[in-house]
């Protein structure tokens, strides 16, 4: 549903962020994109919603080629993607459930925005998508007042109630301790799961992403280094993705746990908090 | 041991300077003590004469201590609701077109011929004193308020859209970022991802600019843009010094309550 060939990004400074990635995502798959600060993870999503403009190369929305769009076009194509990001980006003078309903703002006219006269029913989902995360009765609280996983949680209910084809989630557990990130990363999986939902996600917690996602993507100075399963991503792979590093002390652990499952995980986690 | 261990001195450290070449440092002290010797050197101060006004001075306070609220009562009224109309019609036209200028200002929004066009009117705002505007503009409309609802407005502009163009400039950008990837219009970003976070300082900005203005409109009735100051020029003109004191206690007094009141205002609203 998701093809992207040869993406290049130079920015104006001259650096090369992206050289000519070439990425297939199937309708449903989630993958998780790995890969040491100053990859180009970043970049790569943003260029496939255009919140950074491609230098050169190709995106294809469900065959609609999204590089080319203007105006109007590109927000209807921006409406079908949903996005997450690291430090949450919430509108912080905002109410929750404004913040949620701001997904929606694709949809709805300038001045039902204005006096957030929003349609019963995209209220109505709002609020359900605010009960599915787990926060339905924080609708009227600022989105200041809660807590780093509460603004994710926020965040991805912003993402979902834009009705996504697709989810582009930058490093949705950077700035969280590592029991909530589990939890986040859960249930953006679960999330995809349920609504058949195509992601991918910036991560640079390796054992997370090998235990939630059935594919890995490393990223090396804007170059595809692997794709494939999380098994695969043994020392030597690691290395060529980050660098010289004594990976065999990561590697098998997180194999292991991968192997073990969520639930596993969950005991051992409740065992360490 | 170490050789960089050896080097460092623990008794000795101190913060690095702010200027790092001891030369150069001894070199601005002493130019700064300089400069301040010669030009205390070049004032001429008759001694004499100071005290002979420090004797006029305190005559003057004397007369002001009978303040006279009541002879000229009705244009003092007059004049202060003058004033306040001009405060209130200024300030709301000076935000209206205020804000579309910070907008044009703001260089994370605007192409650079609108930010330099923007940038450039509130340049030519902030360049000019209040009382040579006002004298521009009752050259060109005559007396009156009209004149002095002009120049506050005008005024407004460099005040207010500069300081809400900076702060439009300092918005977090990943809010901002995370309204455009919904999907949303310009119009429905800048309500949404921009607005929020810069409305608690236009606000304030507003609350204080209505202060400015009234003072402002005080001194600009003086060179005949009407309101308070045109009063009060008229009672120095006919050497009423006992009124002149009632309407400066009243200027202090609205200009107090106008400033206590928008401090709470701007307390809360954080």
């Amino acid at each position: 549903m998701l093809e992207v060939t040869g993406l290049t990004k130079r920015y104006p400074t001259g650096d090369l962020a992206l050289k000519g990635v070439d990425l297939t995502v199937a309708a449903g798959e989630v993958i998780a994109l790995i890969g040491p600060s100053g990859a180009g993870k970043s970049t790569f999503i943003r260029c496939i919603n255009r919140l950074v403009e491609p230098t050169s190369g190709r995106v294809r929305l469900n065959g609609e080629d999204i590089t080319r769009l203007k105006g109007r076009a590109l927000r209807r194509a921006r409406r079908r993607m949903g996005m997450i990001f690291q430090e949450y980006a919430l509108v912080e003078r905002l109410t929750v459930m404004e913040n949620v309903l701001s997904g929606r703002l694709g949809y709805v006219g300038f001045w039902r925005s204005w006096w957030r006269r929003f349609p019963p029913e995209d209220v109505a989902k709002a609020y359900d998508l605010l009960g599915r995360v787990g926060l339905a009765e924080f609708y009227d609280k600022r989105a200041d007042e809660l807590s780093g996983g509460q603004r994710q949680r926020v965040g991805i209910a912003r993402a979902l109630v834009q009705d996504p084809e697709l989810l582009l989630v930058d490093e949705p557990t950077a700035s969280l301790d590592p029991k909530t990130s589990r939890q986040i990363m859960r249930l953006i999986c679960e999330l995809c799961r349920e609504r058949q939902l195509a992601a991918i996600i910036n991560i640079h917690d390796v054992v997370l992403a090998q235990m939630f996602v059935a594919r890995i993507v490393g990223l090396r100075d804007g170059e595809v280094v692997y794709d494939g399963r999380p098994e695969g991503l043994t020392p030597e792979v690691l290395t060529r993705i980050y660098g010289e590093e004594d990976w065999t002390a990561a590697a098998p652990s997180a194999r292991a746990q991968a192997r073990g499952g969520p639930e596993t995980d969950e005991e051992r986690l409740e065992g360490l908090v | 041991m170490s050789s960089s261990a050896a080097a460092f001195d623990a008794r000795r450290w101190r913060p690095p300077p702010l200027v790092r070449s001891a030369r150069l440092r001894w070199l601005i002290g002493l130019g700064f003590a300089l400069y301040l010797a010669v030009a205390l050197g070049t004032l001429e101060i008759n001694w004499l004469r100071v005290w002979e006004g420090l004797d006029r001075g305190w005559a003057f306070i004397l007369a002001f201590s009978e303040p006279d609220f009541l002879t000229r009562w009705r244009d003092i009224r007059q004049g202060l609701l003058e004033s306040l109309t001009m405060t209130v019609v200024s300030t709301v036209v000076g935000i209206a077109l205020s804000v579309p200028v910070a907008l044009g200002a703001a260089r994370n929004l605007a192409p650079l011929p609108v930010y330099l066009l923007c940038r450039g009117l509130i340049a030519l705002s902030r360049s000019f004193q209040e009382v040579i505007i006002a004298i521009f503009f009752v050259a060109m409309f005559g007396f009156g308020p009209l004149a002095g609802v002009l120049t506050l407005s005008f005024a407004t502009i460099g005040f207010l859209a500069k300081l809400l163009a900076e702060d439009i400039e300092d918005i977090e950008r990943d809010q901002a970022e995370a309204v455009r990837a919904t999907g949303a219009s310009w119009p429905q970003w800048l309500v949404y991802g921009i607005q929020p976070q810069v409305m608690p300082r236009l606000i304030g900005l507003s609350l204080y600019r209505f202060d400015i203005n009234f003072r402002e409109s005080a001194v600009v009735g003086i060179v005949g843009a009407g309101g308070i100051g045109a009063t009060l020029n008229t009672a120095f003109d006919r050497y009423e010094y006992d009124t002149a004191a009632a309407i400066l206690i009243l200027i202090i007094g609205i200009v107090m309550a106008a400033e206590y009141t928008s401090s709470l205002i701007r307390a809360r609203i954080q």
